[in-house]
């Protein structure tokens, strides 16, 4: 395909991954502003009124970002397995890989799917934090460079989980044990300086602590691990997730028979 | 440079009834057709053939070897069959040529493209009709086809024109915003017709293209065949309806236990028959005891008769035995499918 050409499968792939998930807004986009309202509600006001500061900010200001980074994450994660997982189930996938469409566009339109709908999550969560917080960006370059990678990564992510599901519960399995779970413990309502050294340090393996904790630089300019390691390791995540799941494209693992 | 259709609109009634398929206007899908090959010529292998398999295997993971080395040519322009019964290795070598099955062993090349060196230009000649409903039934109609387009590079503007074309050919058009769910079996058919053709391929493949479809829908659906053969384009269908393919193709491949039987032209196929068994009606009643030198009769009724004729026999000369004795035939046909017929025969030889 000319590059054209490629640009214009991209789009189109775009195009369809942006309609389908706001065809379904109430199942994509509603859920996270109730929920984070709630969360804000009741961890930064209520309880969080009577936590007082923590690393050197109110509590409803540190908890911010992490719920912001939190939405970024289950959205990019949960449209692209829904996604490619659905193609699969349907045999709609079956349109793309018939056709001239390299691997690499397949990869980059359902993960720009993935990347517009956390984004889009991100914005609205945070006019709803609004309500609650006035808060003022450290650093927009950071912001924008880490929700950038962290919708990318989890968006590869969301589609390698979905290349190797079989059924529907194949694709709620991570989310509900390995993503929640690192999500929690990964520094969104609680700084890793509260742990005891042992848990401190099994937190570095966890990718969710750098995602929250430069996120958290970006926004209030305060972070539990340096930010340029932080950036490193995302980068390093986000690299070995791509080149996997161009690796599973090539091969057509669970695709092709 | 992009591929417009513009001044390529094929002129159709505006109102094209539902459930009917109107034929592409020649002049238009030469245009087409001649523009694609402009714009994507053949690759260096047989100018001549649209499809060139050699030595084509299949070993699933499961140790099933689903194809043993098969050979098959198809030429440009061709309206080819391709029959087995289930489990022959039909939908697994139409899987490889279209890269949904990864092959074990062989060539396989699509216009002289072959799809070890340039898979995506091969695939530009090539458009499918799976068997089986193979889209999202949640999106509309033009939705399906416009994503089919751009995957293949076509953009917006062009494919909502192309859709116009194929929709209405198609006899589609008042279902353009319909949800895919809410269309009849037929309709999901004619569907993926609109789809497989959309990026003007040069070689359609169609798996089982009239399962489910009712008969007025299938007479439309084989004009709509072979009008685009006509047109240039080669179209290779798998089916279980066998004179489906005595009547549509010129050519056919008979595949059992994943390798070909047979591949020759349907005249040739039908000259091997030896023998036919025809049913023929009188207009006298039948005495009760009837014979005829050389011919094997049977009974049916007092009105029908059923006479074998071997291969060399003449009809002339049945008709002048009845005739002598004072018989006069009103109708004659064939008992059996003679595709059929030959196509059991084939089989049993085999296995």
């Amino acid at each position: 395909m000319t590059p054209y050409e490629q640009w214009v499968a991209l789009l189109t792939l775009m195009r369809k991954e942006i309609r389908r998930y706001t065809r379904i807004w109430s199942q994509t986009l509603l859920p996270s502003a109730i929920t984070m309202s709630l969360y804000f509600l009741i961890f930064g006001s209520l309880i969080g009124s009577r936590i007082g500061e923590m690393g050197g900010v109110s509590y409803m200001e540190f908890v911010v970002p992490g719920l912001i980074m939190m939405a970024i994450v289950t959205n990019s994660y949960a449209n692209v397995v829904s996604s490619f997982f659905g193609s699969k189930f349907n045999d709609s996938i079956e349109e793309l890989l018939v056709s001239p469409t390299p691997n690499h566009i397949i990869l980059l339109g359902f993960v720009s799917g993935g990347v517009s709908r956390g984004m889009l999550v991100a914005v609205i969560v945070t006019i709803v934090s609004s309500l609650f917080v006035e808060l003022h960006i450290h650093s927009y370059a950071v912001v924008i460079a880490v929700v950038a990678l962290t919708s990318i990564l989890f968006s590869l992510c969301g589609l390698i989980n979905a290349v190797f599901a079989n059924t529907f519960d194949d694709i709620a399995i991570v989310p509900t044990f390995v993503l929640t779970p690192l999500t929690y413990l990964g520094g969104v309502f609680y700084s890793l300086e509260l742990l005891p050294d042992f848990w401190a340090t099994v937190s570095q393996a966890n990718p969710l602590v750098y995602v929250v904790n430069a996120f958290r630089f970006g926004v209030l300019g305060v972070s539990d691990v340096s930010v340029g390691f932080a950036f490193a390791m995302i980068g390093a995540f986000t690299l070995v997730a791509y080149l996997y799941a161009a690796h599973l494209l090539r091969t057509g693992r669970r695709l092709r028979t | 440079m992009i591929l417009s259709l513009e001044g390529a609109h094929v002129s159709e009634p505006p109102m094209a009834r539902q459930g009917r398929i109107s034929v592409p206007s020649e002049v238009g899908r030469d245009w087409l057709h001649y523009a694609a090959v402009a714009k994507y010529p053949p690759g260096l292998g047989s100018m001549s053939h649209a499809l060139e398999i050699e030595g084509l295997e299949k070993v699933y993971a499961n140790g099933l070897q689903a194809l043993k080395g098969i050979d098959l040519r198809v030429a440009q322009g061709d309206f080819f069959a391709l029959l087995g019964p289930n489990g022959a290795g039909k939908s697994t070598t139409i899987g490889v040529i279209c890269s949904l099955v990864n092959k074990t062993a062989g060539n396989v090349r699509v216009n002289g493209v072959d799809i070890d060196e340039d898979f995506p230009r091969a695939k530009r000649h090539l458009g499918v009709v799976p068997q089986e409903f193979n889209f999202n039934v949640f999106e509309s109609v033009e939705d399906i086809l416009i994503h089919q387009a751009g995957y293949y590079g076509i953009p917006l503007k062009v494919a909502r024109e192309r859709i116009d074309t194929y929709l209405a050919k198609l006899g589609l058009t008042d279902k353009r915003h319909t949800r895919a769910r809410m269309l009849s079996g037929g309709m999901k058919r004619r569907l993926m017709i609109a789809r497989a053709l959309i990026h003007e391929p040069s070689v359609l493949i169609l798996d089982e293209p009239t399962a489910g479809v009712d008969i007025e829908m299938r007479r439309s659906l084989y004009d709509f065949l072979r009008e685009t053969n006509e047109a240039g384009t080669t179209i290779i269908l798998t089916t279980h309806y066998l004179e489906e393919a005595e009547s549509l193709c010129r050519n056919i491949a008979i595949i059992n236990n994943g390798e070909i039987v047979t591949n020759t032209s349907i005249k040739n196929l039908l000259r091997e028959l030896r023998r036919e068994i025809f049913i023929l009606d009188s207009r006298q009643a039948l005495p009760e005891t009837l014979a005829l030198d050389g011919f094997e009769l049977t009974r049916i009724d007092d009105y029908c008769l059923e006479v074998q004729i071997e291969q060399g026999q003449d009809l002339a000369e049945l008709m002048s035995q009845l005739h002598g004795q004072n018989i006069s035939i009103l109708s004659m046909r064939n008992r059996e499918n003679r595709l059929e017929q030959m196509f059991v025969s084939l089989l049993e030889q085999t296995s």
